[in-house]
């Protein structure tokens, strides 16, 4: 993208939100009380699972929700709680993009300043740089329905930061889109969202999409955030076993009283000591850092029951090699180069810094 | 995609479009000829199209201008309240939407009857085509309500109208704006409707007009019981060559609209 595209010149903003819970009708509560600070041009993804609360709390951030009494959204220093979607500032991108089919490209991209009252002459210009921006150059004639599924939401992006809003609100923007394209289209918002500088909360259940754009992720469940970090501290450090599970793969093994009251772990024929920190019953460990070696010397003795090659991965599915085999089964992954082979017998070895605690209640 | 053809099929299409063709072929050509007892041997003629038009051409126009006002009619009730309709949740709504549909199950007549009962003593009202128009309103309404409700109700339009207000747009700026363009190719098919349901009705006409303000099928049904057969004939054909130009341009813009809206 050529460097001297100008960005519209958008104030970045605090996002605050405060106890904010949401009670639907019928008593269902989506949201639980609920507090979230988003720094200023920071891009906070929420993330979990559908029926989470991720995308209610969007729309209460949104304006199209109002929270239960006692909430409070601060965009700055403006208490907007009490604002309608319409005047709060927002710039929202829609899961299927929204765009309105009876107008042109542009006409969908200069609504907004439209309604603003923007002049003619003024709105063609700057149209003309959200074209620029989001390069859909050439496009600006057609219809929403003549678009490929990436240009509709470059489309619905530009439409969005039109107006220059505070804040910018993505509900699922990539996932009308298939798997290849998602990709690409994953680096492309993430790189125009830095570009922007915007303060940008983006939703979504895909951790790589995640991963990909977000500088924090807030990771939610049952309509509470369980977990909020930088991506990369939370897969390797996610202090709530939800957290763990849900970004990336664990392996659960559940102790008995007595192992956790001496502090061990026990795998297959082995027994280590269990780091201090770690107290519950289950301990979670990453596919990832399971070592496969030679049996013997401590290490647990276990069989490859089962080997799927996924490309640039090999996951390995293990069991113990001796007593009941259905017993404990483990998922571990190697390089695809690794010579491991079917029916082996290996020695598992995982180093003590990488157990993560599991769930409080076996 | 290859059909295998059975002549069983074939003759019971052809059979099938003979029987209800037929009766409209010979309706026309009834209109055409010097003397139906006599039949084609007695030569062609645009007599009585010349006296059907000399005789009932302003219940053409009346129908035409009848039709059109309902359609207008029922846009400005119908597209607001389908809106309302398809927006509200509420029991009360839903039982005032099944009140609204009424008038289509109950015959036109028990309409017409407690259309004149409450309005019979306005008798400015009560002798113009206003009281017509008001009848027919009352049967076609639903069918515009109905059909653009449902348009209304899609998910997809949830999501235009959220969106254009947090572009800032007000409710009148996306209604107009936003959600009757999305909606305009059911708006175009419930005109087609209500135009067509207007044009041909009978019943409650029946009951409702007076000698100065009789429509198209109100003097089809006068001609047909007290003219020759020619005339009643000939009546016909004009009722096709004043319709079907409406209708063909009406479905017309129906397509139309949903090709440029196609999603």
């Amino acid at each position: 993208m050529p460097a001297e595209t100008p960005s519209p010149d958008l104030d970045a903003t605090r996002v605050e939100v405060t106890d904010c819970a949401k009670t639907f009708a019928g008593g269902t509560q989506a949201l639980k009380p609920t507090s979230l600070t988003v720094e200023p041009g920071e891009v906070m993804a929420l993330l979990g699972p559908s029926g989470c609360g991720k995308t209610t709390l969007l729309r209460v951030i949104a304006g199209l929700e109002t929270p239960d009494a006692g909430g409070r959204i601060r965009f700055g220093d403006t208490d907007v709680t009490d604002r309608p979607i319409e005047t709060r500032g927002v710039g929202m991108v829609f899961q299927h993009y929204a765009l309105f089919p009876q107008m042109s490209v542009a006409a969908n991209i200069g609504y907004g300043l439209k309604i603003r009252g923007v002049a003619e002459a003024e709105r063609r210009r700057r149209v003309g740089e959200l074209v620029d921006l989001v390069r859909l150059n050439g496009l600006e004639g057609r219809r929403p329905p003549e678009l490929s599924g990436g240009q509709r939401q470059r489309v619905a992006l530009a439409r969005a930061v039109a107006v220059r809003p505070r804040v910018l609100l993505l509900d699922e923007p990539l996932t009308a889109l298939d798997a290849k394209l998602k990709d690409s289209l994953r680096d492309e918002l993430a790189e125009l969202l830095r570009r922007l500088s915007i303060t940008a909360i983006h939703v979504t259940h895909d951790q790589h999409e995640a991963l990909a754009i977000a500088d924090r992720l807030a990771i939610m469940q049952a309509g509470r955030i369980v977990g909020i970090g930088d991506g990369e501290a939370l897969y390797r450090k996610p202090g709530h076993p939800f957290v763990a599970a849900f970004l990336g793969r664990v392996n659960r093994i559940t102790r008995d009283d007595a192992d956790r009251a001496a502090r061990r772990i026990r795998l297959a024929d082995a027994v280590w000591s269990c780091p201090a920190e770690i107290d519950q019953p289950a301990v979670l460990v990453r596919p990832e850092d399971i070592q496969i070696g030679p049996p013997g010397d401590g290490a647990a003795t276990m069989k490859v029951v089962r080997r799927v090659f996924l490309g640039e991965r090999v996951q390995l599915h293990l069991q113990p090699a001796t007593g009941d085999a259905r017993e404990l089964a483990l998922t571990a992954e190697v390089g695809r180069d690794h010579p491991i082979r079917r029916d082996e017998v290996v020695g598992i070895r995982i180093a003590s810094d990488r157990w993560m605690p599991g769930e409080a209640a076996a | 995609m290859s059909q295998r053809r059975t002549p069983l099929l074939l003759a019971i299409t052809l059979a099938v479009s003979v029987f209800t063709i037929a009766p409209m072929l010979l309706s026309i050509s009834a209109g055409l000829v010097n003397n139906y007892s006599v039949g084609l041997a007695s030569g062609f003629t645009t007599r009585w199209l010349g006296e059907v038009w000399s005789g009932y051409s302003d219940t053409v126009m009346r129908s035409l201008l009848l039709a059109v006002s309902c359609v207008f009619g029922t846009l400005v009730i119908g597209v607001p309240a389908a809106y309302a309709f398809a927006r509200s949740r509420s029991r009360a709504m839903q039982v005032f939407e099944e009140m609204l549909t009424l008038p289509v199950a109950i015959p036109g007549l028990a309409t017409a009857l407690a259309l004149i009962l409450v309005y019979g003593q306005m008798r400015g009202f009560r002798g113009s085509v206003a009281f017509i128009l008001v009848g027919h309103m009352v049967f076609t309404l639903p069918f515009m309500v109905r059909t653009v409700a449902s348009a209304f109700a899609r998910p997809d339009l949830t999501a235009l109208d959220e969106a254009a207000r947090s572009l800032g747009a007000n409710f009148r700026q996306r209604f107009l704006g936003i959600l009757v363009p999305a909606v305009l190719p059911s708006i175009a098919a419930g005109s087609l409707m209500v135009f067509t349901l207007s044009i041909g009705e009978f019943n409650l006409t029946w009951m409702l007009h007076t000698p100065l303000t009789r429509t198209l099928p109100v003097g089809l049904a006068d001609s047909y019981a007290s003219m020759r057969i020619e005339i009643g004939s000939a009546y016909t054909l004009v009722f096709f060559i004043v319709v079907l130009p409406v209708l063909w341009l009406l479905q017309w813009l129906v397509l139309t609209f949903e090709k440029r809206y196609a999603r």
